[in-house]
């Protein structure tokens, strides 16, 4: 029977403790409370709020705390047609969020116009912000939105917690550096 | 007192000067001069019982001399009659003595019509754009402006810029053709 370092072993906190990195604990954290800031402007947001109840429930992947102060919200979910009257406040309310913060444009109309080429139709709300998951579909169903939110989910895994603070401020500082 | 609409269009052209008076499919349009829109529609609303407005709009013959029309919709409640008023409003006079005082509905349909086409309705209680923003440059649903758009900018209220059309506008096509020729879609692609 091997020995034992009575010193390295607490039989009090056994089982415990988990040892991980803080990059990864972070994003654990980050991950799984999304809290959604809806950006509803169209018929998409009938299928987000269809996401948020009973049926689909968001909440089983942590986003079920739709937040209508961008203040408080991690995700802003673009669901609709944003029109040019619309964009600069979409954007405003962008820049109200802190970061760390994503950005989901769900269906064809926010990811890129969709039916609409026309004068009052921004393209795309990609144009004014950083979108990190496009979901497609006129509009999507909830499963397609649970879907990218999963993969936003994967996506926050991957990203390094710490330098990801500070986004924008710390492309600001590279930005007056060069 | 209208009882049927024959007696309406009689009484409205003892009093003012019709133009043109179209009868389709039972609706009864009449072409009357813009000098006289709101004396008549005064006339119909008081005398004659129109009292609701059912739309007010514009239209853009684009080439055709004079350019603009406003059309008025109105309805009799208690006999049922609908009559349409019609005037031309050419591009070098776009303006046209505002109905909004008589039918309150009035009010957000002219500043539709001011915000699509540009028409100034003279006397309007609060005449600005209602669906582009104020300040926008341009009269979208005017034949010569592009679907696409114009790029236009207005610091921190909100800017525009063409949208990328790829074959497009997809607009049915007028004729004869087969649903599927007709169909909006993009004819650069086979």
């Amino acid at each position: 029977m091997p020995e034992t370092s009575p010193v390295a072993y607490d039989s009090k906190i056994e089982g415990n403790v988990i040892i991980t990195q803080l990059d990864a604990a972070m994003n654990w954290m980050r991950k799984n409370s999304l809290w959604p800031m809806p950006m509803g402007l169209a018929c998409c947001a009938i299928e987000l709020m269809a996401a948020g109840a009973s049926r689909f429930d968001i909440a089983r992947f942590g986003a079920e705390v739709m937040r209508f102060s961008p203040r408080q919200s991690d995700v802003m979910i673009v669901a609709g047609t944003v029109t040019y009257k619309m964009a600069l406040a979409v954007k405003r309310i962008w820049d109200q969020m802190p970061e760390p913060k994503w950005c989901i444009a769900m269906g064809a109309c926010a990811s890129s116009g969709g039916m609409y080429r026309s004068y009052a139709v921004l393209q795309g709300i990609d144009q004014l912000i950083p979108v990190d998951v496009y979901i497609s579909g006129c509009p999507p169903r909830p499963e397609a939105l649970l879907e990218g939110l999963m993969k936003l989910q994967s996506k926050i895994e991957t990203e390094p917690a710490l330098r990801e603070q500070k986004r924008e401020l710390i492309s600001s500082f590279s930005d007056t550096a060069n | 007192m209208a009882a049927s609409l024959s007696t309406a269009v009689s009484a409205i052209s003892g009093k003012f000067k019709v133009l043109k008076k179209t009868e389709f499919r039972g609706e009864t349009t009449l072409q009357v001069e813009r000098a006289e829109i709101k004396e008549l529609a005064r006339f119909c609303k008081e005398q004659l019982g129109f009292t609701y407005l059912i739309d007010l709009s514009g239209v853009d013959n684009f080439g055709v001399e004079p350019r603009f029309e406003v059309v008025y919709e109105l309805y009799h409640f208690a006999d049922g009659l609908h009559l349409r008023l019609k005037i031309s409003v050419s591009e070098d006079e776009l303006e046209v003595p505002t109905v909004s005082d008589l039918w309150a509905t009035a009010d957000w349909h002219e500043r539709e019509a001011y915000d699509m086409y540009g028409i100034q309705f003279a006397g309007h209680p609060e005449l600005k754009r209602i669906l582009m923003w104020e300040g926008y440059p341009f009269y979208p649903l005017r034949k010569d402006f592009p679907l696409a758009g114009r790029p236009s900018e207005m610091p921190d209220v909100a800017f525009s810029k063409p949208a990328p059309l790829a074959g497009g506008p997809f607009v049915t096509v007028p004729s004869t053709a087969t649903t599927k020729d007709r169909e909006p879609r993009s004819r650069e692609i086979v």
